[in-house]
């Protein structure tokens, strides 16, 4: 490094590449089309050209590189889910993302923090030890805590919350983190590029071909492209795609907002979650507090944000954090969550032959990135569902089979 | 601050009123499939609309329908159910 800054410090060109390169056009066919360049999209695609050697593929991205949920959440990854068939699956998400760093040779600023789930009820405390059960049974760092334990690790906290709900323990989950969300897609679209893939931004999908139940090509912004694998990683954007070829799923859509305070002096080092006062907490490495709720109350197909949020989210926070009184909030921001009625994803093949679904990741999904990416490569490599998804395919309503994943719903994320 | 109509109650703040959903008609238990049962209980028309939704003014517990634009969020129209939407 030195020696470069040497060479190049006074140099008019600089040597490094973009993190991905632009193309001019499209081609007129590629074997696999991904819609959307979010980090689950473009996760797929790494992993389709390192893992499977595909690499006649494109990403097609009607904004920009990570500009839809992916860079708007609150990066908290954990495992300690309630189901088996989630708490596997997050659990290998999570050793994933432990070498993502060495494998893109990119800083993500993972952060291992550990993560509470603060019990303010009886009711609560015995969800975490059922929780603790389930994770431990498979493997999953997860332990019930009493209050003294939470007030040893965040001495700040009022742990009576203002009399109003006073905490009496919680479930906590040591391999909780948080990560740099921006340097994920681009760690992965970087990657993807390096083997062959294109990134096309700017690119919209507003149509999809179908021919007697079969995938036949995509119609973009800046025209047709022939293809018989169409893999939809759109997030918010999922129903309106689904609309184009008649597919219809339990997904619902509704505006997940979050919001982060000012820089303060860093003294929150593991990341909270409150049920009971609908509140999640986690300091920045630039020692903003990142902050988020509940979803918004009903549908809205937009990232508008509201004054309600702020005024409710900012009253819990005091309930917990009165010293917070003073400190000022910078910005609030709104995704669209992608919802299910069991709280779990909605992956793998559909009705229609060559069009594959990474969807229902609502308020939970980034911590799913890698998994994702890893078990949808595979899907439409193989054209057959990969065993960690079998639990989250559409058919599951059809045939009356929810998978209940009511770990992710205590709050969300 | 957003502002919806109850048709009984006039303008008030949304933060008096509950959502329910978007409205859909129920097909007869006994004659459908189980295949039209299930997707009666579980799909929802997702993508962005002017759709038709029941609401609650909740200190009043009044039940109605309005009319929204779910992308623009606009409140187009509120009125009491007739039996007829
Ligand atoms: C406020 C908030 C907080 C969250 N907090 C957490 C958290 O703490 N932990 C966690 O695990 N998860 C969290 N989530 C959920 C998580 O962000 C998402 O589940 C995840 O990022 C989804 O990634 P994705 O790549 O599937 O979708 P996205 O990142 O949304 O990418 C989809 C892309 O598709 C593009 N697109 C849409 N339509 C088209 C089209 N027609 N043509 C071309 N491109 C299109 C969009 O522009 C977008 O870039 C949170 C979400 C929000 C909104």
């Amino acid at each position: 490094m030195p020696w470069r800054l040497l060479r190049f410090a006074l140099s008019q060109k600089h040597p490094e590449p973009r993190m991905f390169a632009t193309h001019d056009s499209l081609k007129s066919s590629y074997d696999v089309v991904i819609i959307g360049a979010g980090g689950h999209g473009l996760a797929a695609a790494y992993y389709l050209a390192r893992d499977h050697g595909i690499t006649n593929v494109c990403v097609l991205e009607k904004g920009y590189i990570g500009g839809g949920n992916t860079g708007r959440n609150t990066t908290i990854i954990r495992s300690n889910y309630l189901t088996p068939e989630g708490v596997k699956f997050y659990d290998e998400s999570v050793r994933l993302w432990q070498d993502l760093a060495q494998d893109f040779d990119l800083n993500l600023f993972y952060s291992n923090r550990g993560h509470f789930t603060l019990a303010h009820t009886d009711a609560a405390m015995r969800t975490s030890r059922w929780r603790a059960e389930v994770n431990k049974h498979y493997g999953v760092e997860s332990e019930v805590v009493d209050a003294a334990f939470v007030k040893q690790a965040v001495p700040m906290i009022d742990i009576s919350c203002g009399g109003h709900a006073p905490i009496l323990g919680g479930l906590y989950h040591a391999p909780g983190a948080v990560a740099r969300h921006d340097a994920v897609a681009w760690g992965y679209g970087r990657g993807a590029d390096m083997r062959g893939v294109e990134i096309h931004q700017r690119t919209e999908v507003l149509g999809i071909d179908v021919a007697g139940g079969k995938l036949t090509g995509v119609q973009t912004s800046r025209g047709r492209i022939a293809t018989n694998k169409v893999l939809c990683a759109v997030a918010g954007s999922t129903p309106r795609i689904l609309k184009m070829i008649d597919v219809r799923t339990p997904i619902y859509i509704h505006p997940l907002q979050a919001m982060v305070s000012e820089p303060v002096k860093p003294w929150l080092d593991p990341i909270l979650v409150s049920g009971s006062l609908h509140i999640y907490i986690s300091q920045s490495a630039r020692g903003e507090l990142v902050m988020g709720a509940s979803l918004d109350p009903y549908e809205v197909h937009s990232t508008r944000s509201t004054l309600d949020f702020v005024e409710g989210l900012a009253a819990h926070m005091l309930d917990m954090f009165p010293f917070l009184s003073n400190v000022k909030v910078m910005r609030q921001w709104a995704g669209m969550a992608d919802m299910t009625p069991d709280f779990a994803p909605i992956m793998g093949k559909t009705p229609v032959e060559g069009f594959y679904l990474d969807a229902g990741w609502g308020t939970w999904g980034f911590k799913a990135t890698p998994v994702c990416g890893k078990t949808m490569s595979w899907t439409v490599a193989n054209d057959r569902d990969h065993e960690l998804i079998t639990g989250f395919t559409l058919d599951r309503f059809r045939d009356f089979a929810l998978t209940g994943e009511k770990g992710a719903a205590s709050v969300g994320h | 601050m957003k502002i919806m109509t109850c048709p009984i109650n006039g303008p008030r703040v949304i933060s008096e009123f509950a959502y329910g959903g978007e409205i859909r008609p129920m097909p007869d238990p006994a004659m459908a499939t189980d295949d039209q049962w299930a997707d009666y209980v579980f799909n929802r028309t997702g993508a962005p609309g002017v759709k038709k939704e029941w609401w609650c003014h909740t200190p009043s517990n009044t039940w109605f329908v309005a009319e929204r634009d779910t992308e623009r969020d606009i409140i187009q129209r509120t009125y009491l159910y007739a039996g007829d939407v």
